[in-house]
Parts: C-alpha cells; structure tokens; sequence
C-alpha cells in the first residue's frame, strides 16, 4: 500500500541528465547552484534551467583533498571533488557557476573553482538586520542579474521575473504540502522517504513537471491516509533533524535513526523546511529585485548574526509536527552550525524540556557504528 | 522469576543473574568472539546457579557486542544501562563517569537511573581503558598497577592526550631519567581533565558515580574529584553496572 508515486521521484535525477543534456542541443543555457541563498528565479527568468549540483557524496572527497585541507566540512569538499573530477553531470552542463560567500571554507573553495568553469560568486552580507546589509545584497542580486545576462546573452525583464518568482513560490507551496503530510500523528513518510523526494525534485529540469510530481504524491498520500495508511504507529519516536543540510549520499543520520526504530518527521535544514516557506507576496507591486533581495536575505542561515529565525522556526515545528526529541546535525568542520548548537541546545533542552542530541560527523562511514550507540541511547531517552 | 542481563564490553564480558531478589555476577575476558563470550559466561554462572538457560524468564544484552547475542529478548544500549545500574549502585548519584575499555563517557541521570543526556568520547583512545593500557605496556607494568604507582606522587605535566603520541612522550621521559610514578600520576591528571571537560557539558553534580573497569584506579578516582571539586563514588562492583542495569531492565519487563 506504499504510495506509488515515491517511485516516480526514484530515477529521476538519471532521467534528467538525458533532459538536460537534450536541452544543452536546442541551445538552452544551464546554471549551476549549490545554496539556497542563489536566487533561482533570475536564472528561470533568464529562459535557462538552475540546476542543483552535487555535493552530497563521499566518493569525490579525496579527490577533493589533493587540493583542499582534509579538515573541511564534506560539503565543501564533495562539491570540489564533483567539480575537479567531471563526474557531477550537472555540473559538466553548466554554463555558470553561481556562489555565495555563504562560509570561508565555500568562499575560498569556489576561488579554486574558477579555474575550472566561470563562477560567480555573490557577496552574501551576514547581519542581516542591518540596513546596509539589505542595500549590498540589492547590488549583488543585481550583479549576479548583469552576470547571467552576460554569460547567457539574454535580458531577464520585470516581467519573467514576476513569472518566475510564480513559479517558486508554487515549488515551494508544493514542497511545504509534502513536508506538513507529516504533521499527522501517526506520520505518513519516513525521513528517508522525504529526503529521498525532496532531493531528488530539485534536480527536475522542467519546474512545472516538477511541482506537478509532488502535487500527486500528496494528493495520493493524503487519499492514502483516509484508508488507514501511516509509518511508524502511536508510539514510534517522532525526531526532527535541524542543522546542516541532507542528501542522497549523506542520509547516515537519517537511515540510523530509522533503523533504530525511531522515524524522522520533519527536517528543519536548508535541504528540508526551509526553502519550502521562503514567499515573495506577488502581489507586491514594488521593485521586483528588492522582493528577491528580501526573500533570501531572510533565510535563517547560522552564518548569519545573529539567528533568531531559525530557533523560531524550529520552536514552531517543534509543536506542530509534536516532536518527541531533536537532533542537530553539524557537518564536521562547519563552525557556525557547531558554535549555533549551544542555543539549540538551550531551546531544545531547557525551554521545552525534550531530549536533544548534538552529532558532528563527515560522509564517511567511519564511524557508523559509534553514531548509532548514541542515536539508540538517544531514542531509549524519549 | 529468574532474568539476565549481558554485557559484552571490548574487553571483558559481565553477567548479572536476577533470581528474585537475589544477584549473581560474573565476568571474563571477552577474547576474540564476543557471541561465545556472551554465551559461555552466561551459561557458565547458570550452571553454577543450578539453572537452565530455558528457565530465564528474560534476557538483556548491552555492550557493543550486544547485537551478537542472537538469544537476548532484547537489547539495549551501554548507555542506558550503565546510568540504570549506577543509579543502582550509588543510590542519589545525578551523574555517571564511565570508562571502559574503548570509550568514556558521562551520562546525567534521574532518580531512577533515567537517561536525561549524555557526553560520549569514542573517537579515539584517548582517555579510555585502552589508553591506560598501552601506557602501562610501555612502562613495562600492569594496568592494575598504575593505582599504586601514582599514589602520592607530584604528577608531571604531559602533553599529549593520543594514545599514539602519550607512548612516545612517556618512553622519551623515562629515557630523561623521569620517575615512573610521576609520569602515571600526570596521566592520571590527563584524563581526569578531559572526562572534566566532557562532564561540563552536563552541568555541574554534586553527586558522582564512577564505574566501569577503569574506575578500579583509585589515584584516579582522586584525581577526578579534585578536577571535578565533588565527591566521585566507585561502587563495590563498579564493572558490573552496565549488566546490572540490562538485569534490572529484564526484571522490568518481567513485572
């Protein structure tokens, strides 16, 4: 009785390199994107397809090392290692690179990168309540509008833009409905399952097709539901996974959370929740970059100082996808997620009272089994 | 009602027999096979008992050989038996320092000897049974006779926490003629910080338990509780509280 629409998400990201590779022959250009801070919707508007690259493996890792210090977040080091071995088809398409100064190690790293295809990298202001941050992420969200332009021969008007910032939100809208299936108790999809979908939409070409796929998988979920359908029961252990982004390659904490019984309802990470409530009002007549420049500068980011947003999101979620414990995730090496976790701890702990694990870990599997002696212990708490 | 707990550990394996309310404990060296470990010991103190394997009424594995035990009712983590026989154990104690043969860690508890967080160094050596073990075969003694040794002793500042680098350090200080005992005394003083510094992540106890093979080193022990500023408590069978608390979890189950 699984829903059968999970399995049209299942090889899709290989479908969609023929797509893409289709695509490149007619002509059309390819972006190239690894953050939620890139602002998608001027390369939509620009006529070529954004495209999510890979850096969710271990595979490219040492590659990645013979030019980058061992002691980096994997993130960083996969995407590299993607990128200087070819085997990242997404991206071997791309015309452009687009990078933000989201971190040092990403900053530094995409200076490497340069020599392989033209990136552009944003200048990403990180306090965002200051005014003066909000005037530089208007100039660079215009810079990067010049360098697609440039790079693509094209120019993005007012209008594509509005369409494209539609379209988005309609991704995001789409995404949200798929993520709030589980706020049911019993849930209706396992972490894995989430993961699984979430990633490998965003590797869809065609944004249309894509949102459509989701809106039948909830559609389907939910008719599901009204028979009975659910994972887990009543008392399977409900966790929410925040910190550092997943994805099909880096799913350990996921999967051993799943195999040791508990059930990961909800994700609040730049690879989960997050993109999924970001919103530009379109009926917001003023200045279509200035809606952009405000929508991302708002993504609750540990880079950014300070964070509020995200401990006020997570709070939210907390409740309404009635968690019964939190794990925060931190990629090793990553400091501002690391040091972040005191507050999240803080929050988790002591204001709401729910067990809370903190894991620092790589890709590899290294160290497997020490993850899962802590991530038992931690469900045999709840 | 007669139930078991087991807990196959990397070095040694712990038994505790509940018959009523009466405990049996033994223990071996876990060798290279942790399922016959498991098994041999267990059936070994059942013998003696007078019991049959298929009178038990439950049985808990803990340890990290604890998913070999294919005959165990269930299983449970190192973690949340060891907080449940400590609590056992030290009646009041709100907090519980473990160190074992590859990991340490510190667990804050409940009452009832419930979970409310735990801080785990499984990383590497430092700081473990293992650590103590290979600096002991360097000084050319036992691991039972560091205790002594460093009794009463000016500990000698050490740098390095890694197994690895420790050996070098503790063999190029002998070589510059440095008393053993104050070398053993500042390796004590080494981990005490650093389970410490694990400790602080908790909060702060009044109240502390100890257990695990390592906790047998009283000059350790010590040395905890001038680091920590709190009285620290080995319990009589301080290795036996992971088994304990897996028997206590069976009886649990039993009721």
């Amino acid at each position: 009785m699984r829903p059968a629409g999970l399995d049209s998400f299942k090889n899709i990201r290989e479908q969609n390199i023929m797509t893409l590779k289709q695509k490149k022959e007619e002509g059309t250009k390819v972006a190239g994107i690894y953050c939620q801070f890139c602002p998608r919707e001027l390369v939509l508007a620009a006529g070529a397809i954004p495209v999510g690259l890979c850096g969710t493996k271990n595979d490219p890792i040492a590659a990645a090392e013979k030019d980058l210090p061992r002691n980096l977040c994997p993130l960083i080091k996969s995407s590299y290692g993607f990128a200087v071995t070819d085997t990242c088809p997404y991206f071997h398409f791309s015309d452009l690179v687009i990078g933000e100064t989201t971190c040092d190690g990403k900053k530094k790293m995409f200076e490497l990168m340069q020599k392989i295809k033209p990136v552009h990298v944003m200048h990403l202001p990180q306090m965002p309540d200051r005014a003066s941050s909000l005037a530089l992420w208007y100039d660079e969200i215009l810079r990067v509008k010049a360098a697609i332009e440039e790079q693509f021969g094209v120019e993005i008007t007012d209008e594509a833009i509005r369409e494209a910032i539609h379209i988005t939100n309609q991704e995001a809208r789409a995404l949200k409905e798929l993520f709030d299936l589980n706020t049911a108790k019993p849930a209706l999809l396992t972490g894995t399952e989430l993961l699984m979908t979430s990633f490998q939409v965003s590797f869809i070409a065609d944004r249309r097709q894509g949102i459509a796929m989701l809106d039948n998988l909830v559609a389907e979920v939910r008719e599901l539901a009204l028979k009975g359908y659910h994972v887990g029961d009543e008392n399977t252990p409900r966790i929410l996974i925040t910190g550092t982004p997943i994805g099909m390659g880096s799913e350990k904490v996921v999967t051993l959370v799943e195999e040791c019984g508990g059930l990961v309802v909800a994700m609040q990470n730049c690879s989960g929740y997050t993109p999924a409530t970001l919103h530009i009002d379109e009926s917001d007549t003023r200045d279509p970059i200035m809606l952009l420049a405000e929508k991302y500068i708002g993504i609750p980011c540990s880079v950014m100082s300070p964070n509020p947003g995200r401990r006020e999101t997570l709070e939210r979620m907390i409740s309404e996808f009635k968690v019964d414990g939190v794990i925060d995730l931190t990629w090793q090496a990553c400091h501002t997620f690391n040091i972040e976790s005191y507050f999240i701890a803080e929050l988790v702990k002591d204001k709401l009272g729910l067990p809370f694990l903190h894991l620092e870990t790589d890709y590899s599997d290294s160290d497997r089994e020490t993850l899962r002696v802590r991530i038992e212990a931690f469900l045999e708490m709840i | 009602m007669l139930v078991a707990g087991v807990d196959v550990g990397s070095v040694a394996t712990k038994v505790v027999i509940i018959k009523d309310d009466t405990f049996y404990f033994r223990t071996a060296p876990t060798g290279w096979s942790p399922r016959q470990a498991g098994t041999e010991v267990l059936q070994d103190l059942l013998s003696d008992l007078g019991y049959r394997k298929e009178e038990l009424d439950y049985v808990v594995a803990t340890g990290y050989g604890r998913v070999s035990l294919g005959f165990a009712d269930k299983t449970v983590t190192e973690i949340t038996c060891h907080a449940r026989g400590a609590a056992y154990l030290v009646p009041g104690c709100s907090l519980v320092i473990d160190i074992g043969g590859q990991d340490s860690k510190a667990i804050k508890i409940d009452p009832q000897g419930q979970v409310l967080d735990f801080a785990m160094n499984d990383k590497c050596a430092a700081g473990t049974g293992r650590f103590l073990q290979v600096i002991a075969a360097a000084l050319g003694n036992a691991v039972s006779e560091l205790s002594e040794m460093a009794a009463g002793r000016t500990p000698l500042a050490l740098n390095s926490m890694c197994a690895v680098f420790a050996e070098s350090e503790v063999i190029g200080l002998l070589a510059s003629g440095h008393d053993k005992g104050e070398i053993v005394a500042g390796l004590h003083h080494s981990i005490a910080r650093r389970i410490a510094s694990m400790v602080g992540r908790l909060g702060s106890f009044d109240r502390v338990a100890f257990t695990g093979g390592v906790a047998r080193n009283d000059s350790l022990r010590q040395c905890l509780e001038s680091v920590l500023g709190t009285d620290v408590i080995v319990p009589e069978n301080c290795q036996m509280a992971g088994a304990l608390g897996a028997a206590l979890i069976a009886r649990g189950y039993c009721k």
